[in-house]
């Protein structure tokens, strides 16, 4: 096969650049999929052709900061830990310190006194459409629900991300840190979603989370049936037909992934190999085949979570998260069993049939219960306080009889979300070697009344509540009327 | 009989009907004392261990030191806020039973000859889940609305109560919506320029049908039957709700009542509001707004602020807070209570923001001789809170209706019974209640 192009990828640096002279070579055929191994090139058979698994990659980079000590603080480090009168250090963009009682900051290290006022770990809100349905809502930038197939597993979210979408300005001041943007869920398989820090960037790869995995969004119930069924009288038009659309798509993933499978082993014993033909669809379903890309379903009712449990375990994949999930409390010993996360509302309901059932508690149910419970949005004004939305499911929590903290609930909006989109290990909790995601509140933020005074992303001050310096105001907001007012 | 006599006799058997089914609720009004509260009687500084005397669906008293007659059932309130009923001036409640279930649906007019004859509170559904899901948040009082179907009017909104009983509906054809701006274009011409010219249209045709001598020989620009639906609107006897954002189509709106003085105006949303704050005060025209806009959702709305609540108020505007008009106004009307606890968040003062909970929508809407303050004759809409009732974490303790004390019983505190604790599963859940 003949190469098209010829990238050269340099040492550690992650971008790749049109230039010749560095030692590792990349090759790229006409599918675009790239060869990366130097010993392949020397096999009699040719080089493995692998698949290149980040062509959008991340450009990312943490603002500046100064090492900074918020001292004097009541702390929730977002794993269900509470520090009274506690401080958390701040330096390189990490976390390197967290404890109670007086710190004696090095030389250096400014310091923030927050005495009466609520640190916490920065909210992550795992169901977001900023971006791909921004504000201004006009029709020219509908751009999250590919609507011309119920399975377009090949598209992704980012390729539809508007980064001025004011809607970004706003979480940021809500206290949300990073956030997952999903296609919609007009189909069966939406496409793949993106994570990003929440920073302002030109373009959406300065937005994306450094090393997140991906993740594919499907959708059960009556948006795929209605858009497809009711509205284009096409398949599917009833949950039956959902059912076989998975499943039918998942059996042409298995095939897909046993193709690429039997290509490696037959390269690795040196028989003469083709690689199969490239297919962006099948590519992400093999992804998450393969366990690299992790599954965010939209299913309300307990009925169809089981279901979709039961077509997980024929194709050997695992769903990481039901999103919206407003009878999760009617499951919630299935859902701990099977290690699936349910993202939820407080309280949203009857908007259709299959929210029909939602209660109050059901956040705290799926937390006593042992299972995940994420508080989510899927919302651009539910994004500014997802606080609130977690103080009034802590409320009816407790009203039921169930013993859970204000700390607890906090890792509802931090560690759960950031371990179900597999950024654990960067973000989620207040701990040394993570990034310093930080919200400084102005009381409580379990209050009506608590204001997000000042947001640290990767240790830097995206914003302040009181520092017009510090709070982004997005191109499209330039020169209209409201431009730079308290929002 | 010709076709206007026909429709005309409807609309009376109709009513005749409705007049019939207004049977005693299936809950009695006792005699009940509310004592320790911190009272909020909405007409004067708060109360601190006042008692709430009810009596016969009515306040009988309120004040410190009050003596408990005999037979009065006692309920605790030390050291709880005791409120009016909160009341949410934009609705769908009762008539929405699941949004995208159309036949569930009675809130727009859509393929008929008359718009602004639409009345919503035939539709009205007392028994429909969402009025105890919403009751229980302590919400005793709404505004149900129509929305814009195919045109520039909505139609006629009633004012309900979310007690028990047959007869929720205590002012029917309260008011009158229509929509302006993006929203009124889309119904009107697809321009602005039409949406007010429709608008100013049917107000001067419906005053000449009211002075018209002869109305079966009514030939005008809107039929009779919406001529005769705004007549009340003519004269300022039911208000004008007017949905627009824009600062320019509010400006406008300010010059409609200035042209049109009998007009009893209501503005709905007012995004940009706060632009012409001081026009709108200076024309004493109230708004109903939502505090959490503040996104420029499209181009009407470009300037919108959650202070918007805050600057209007301090401008000297009468303010009510609901839901936004394309919300979902049917389910979580509940939430008016953390709406006003964010615009206190935003710069509101938290006392304006309980009015623009009470009196204030009472007044808009002319049912302040009956609700509104906690004050003797009043019916008797009374919540014992278990904290500050515009705090997240707070709820209602007790919720009285017109004198009922209403157990905090809805279909989603049923789910949430039958559900909780998922271990004891002797017999299918279904056997549960």
């Amino acid at each position: 096969m003949r190469p098209y192009n010829l990238r050269v990828a340099c040492g550690a640096v992650a971008a790749l650049v049109a230039l010749g002279g560095c030692a590792a070579s990349v090759t790229v055929n006409e599918n675009g999929v790239r060869d990366d191994t130097d010993a392949g090139r020397a096999a009699a058979n040719g080089p493995l052709v692998t698949v290149d698994p980040d062509p959008f990659p991340s450009t990312y980079r943490p603002l500046a900061s100064e090492p900074t000590a918020i001292v004097g603080a009541t702390i929730l480090d977002g794993k269900g830990g509470r520090i009274d009168n506690g401080y958390v250090v701040m330096s390189g963009g990490d976390v390197r310190a967290i404890g109670a009682g007086t710190l004696r900051p090095e030389p250096g290290v400014r310091v923030i006194d927050a005495a009466g006022k609520w640190v916490t770990a920065g909210i992550i809100d795992i169901h977001s459409h900023l971006g791909v349905y921004p504000s201004p809502s006009v029709r020219a930038h509908q751009d999250g629900n590919e609507i011309s197939a119920p399975v377009t597993a090949e598209v992704w979210a980012e390729h539809g991300i508007w980064p001025q979408d004011p809607g970004f300005g706003r979480a940021l001041a809500g206290g949300v840190t990073s956030l997952m943007v999903l296609p919609g869920s007009a189909n069966l398989f939406g496409g793949r979603t993106v994570t990003l820090k929440n920073v302002p960037g030109r373009t959406v790869q300065a937005m994306k989370f450094p090393d997140a995995p991906y993740g594919l969004k499907m959708a059960c119930g009556e948006n795929p049936k209605r858009v497809y069924g009711a509205q284009r009288k096409r398949a599917p038009a009833s949950r039956m037909g959902n059912v076989a659309g998975y499943r039918q798509a998942w059996a042409r993933a298995v095939e897909y992934k046993r193709a690429w499978d039997a290509y490696a082993d037959k390269h690795a014993s040196g028989k003469k190999a083709k690689p199969p033909k490239r297919d962006l669809e099948l590519d992400t379903l093999k992804g998450v085949l393969e366990g690299d890309i992790l599954v965010h379903m939209h299913c309300y009712r307990a009925d169809e979570m089981a279901i979709m449990i039961d077509v997980s375990r024929e194709f050997d994949y695992h769903i990481g998260t039901f999103h919206h999930a407003v009878e999760s409390y009617k499951i919630a010993d299935l859902l701990a069993a099977n290690g699936t996360c349910s993202a939820m509302w407080a309280d949203w309901w009857g908007f259709k049939m299959e929210a029909y059932d939602t209660i109050r508690e059901n956040i705290p149910f799926v937390h006593d219960a042992g299972a995940c419970a994420i508080v989510h949005s899927d919302s651009d004004v539910g994004i500014q306080r997802l606080n609130q939305e977690a103080a009034k499911a802590l409320a009816d929590g407790r009203k039921a009889g169930l013993d859970i903290s204000k700390a607890e609930a906090w890792a509802w909006l931090s560690l759960n979300p950031a371990r179900a989109m597999g950024i654990d290990g960067a973000t989620g909790s207040l701990e040394p070697g993570k990034d310093a995601d930080v919200v400084i509140w102005s009381s409580d933020p379990f209050s009506v009344y608590a204001k997000a005074e000042q947001v640290f992303v990767d240790g830097a001050l995206m914003w302040h509540i009181d520092d017009a310096r510090h709070q982004p105001v997005m191109d499209f907001e330039l020169g209209q009327p409201g431009e730079g007012d308290a929002k | 009989m010709n076709r206007r006599s026909i429709l005309a006799a409807a609309a009376l058997l109709t009513a005749a009907i409705h007049a019939a089914i207004h049977a005693p609720g299936t809950a009695r009004a006792e005699a009940i004392a509310v004592v320790g509260g911190t009272v909020h009687t909405m007409t004067g500084t708060p109360i601190p261990g006042g008692t709430v005397l009810i009596n016969d669906g009515r306040i009988e008293a309120v004040g410190a030191g009050l003596a408990v007659p005999d037979g009065y059932r006692v309920i605790d309130a030390a050291g709880k806020p005791v409120t009016p009923g909160i009341m949410n001036a934009f609705t769908r409640l009762g008539i929405v039973e699941v949004s995208l279930e159309s036949a569930t649906n009675d809130d727009a007019v859509r393929a008929l000859d008359f718009t602004a004859a639409f009345d919503v509170s035939y539709g009205i559904n007392p028994r429909a889940t969402a009025i105890p899901i919403t009751r229980v948040e302590g919400v005793t009082r709404a505004a149900v609305s129509p929305v814009p179907g195919d045109g520039l009017f909505a139609g006629q909104g009633a004012v309900i109560h979310l007690g028990d009983g047959d007869d929720v509906v205590v002012e029917p054809r309260a008011f009158m919506l229509a929509a302006l701006g993006e929203t009124g274009a889309a119904k009107a011409g697809s321009a602005r320029g039409s949406a007010f010219v429709t608008l100013i249209t049917a107000i001067e045709e419906a005053a000449r049908y009211r002075d018209a001598d002869d109305k079966d020989a009514w030939e005008g620009a809107i039929s009779w039957l919406d001529a005769q639906a705004l007549v009340p609107v003519t004269t300022g006897e039911t208000p004008l709700m007017i949905i627009a954002d824009r600062a320019s189509d509010i400006t406008q709106v300010i010059g409609l009542s200035q042209r049109y003085r009998r007009l009893d105006i209501v503005l709905l949303s007012a995004r940009e509001g706060w632009l012409v704050a001081d026009a709108l005060a200076a024309a004493d025209i109230p708004v109903v707004l939502h505090p959490l806009d503040n996104l420029p959702a499209d181009f009407e709305s470009l300037a919108a602020t959650q202070h918007n609540a805050a600057r209007l108020h301090a401008a000297g505007v009468t303010i009510a807070i609901a839901g936004r008009p394309g919300g979902d106004n049917a389910h979580q009307s509940r939430l008016v209570l953390q709406y006003a606890g964010n615009a206190v968040a935003n710069g509101l003062p938290w006392d304006a923001a309980m009015a623009a909970l009470t009196v204030n929508p009472a007044r808009l809407f002319g049912i302040q001789d009956r609700y509104g303050t906690l004050a003797a004759g009043q019916d008797a809409d009374v919540v014992v809170w278990d904290g500050d009732p515009l705090e997240v974490m707070s709820a209602p303790d007790v919720v009285i209706v017109r004198g009922v004390d209403l157990p905090l019983v809805s279909r989603q505190t049923k789910l949430r019974d039958r559900y909780q604790n998922l271990g004891r599963t002797d017999r299918p859940f279904a056997y549960r209640r």
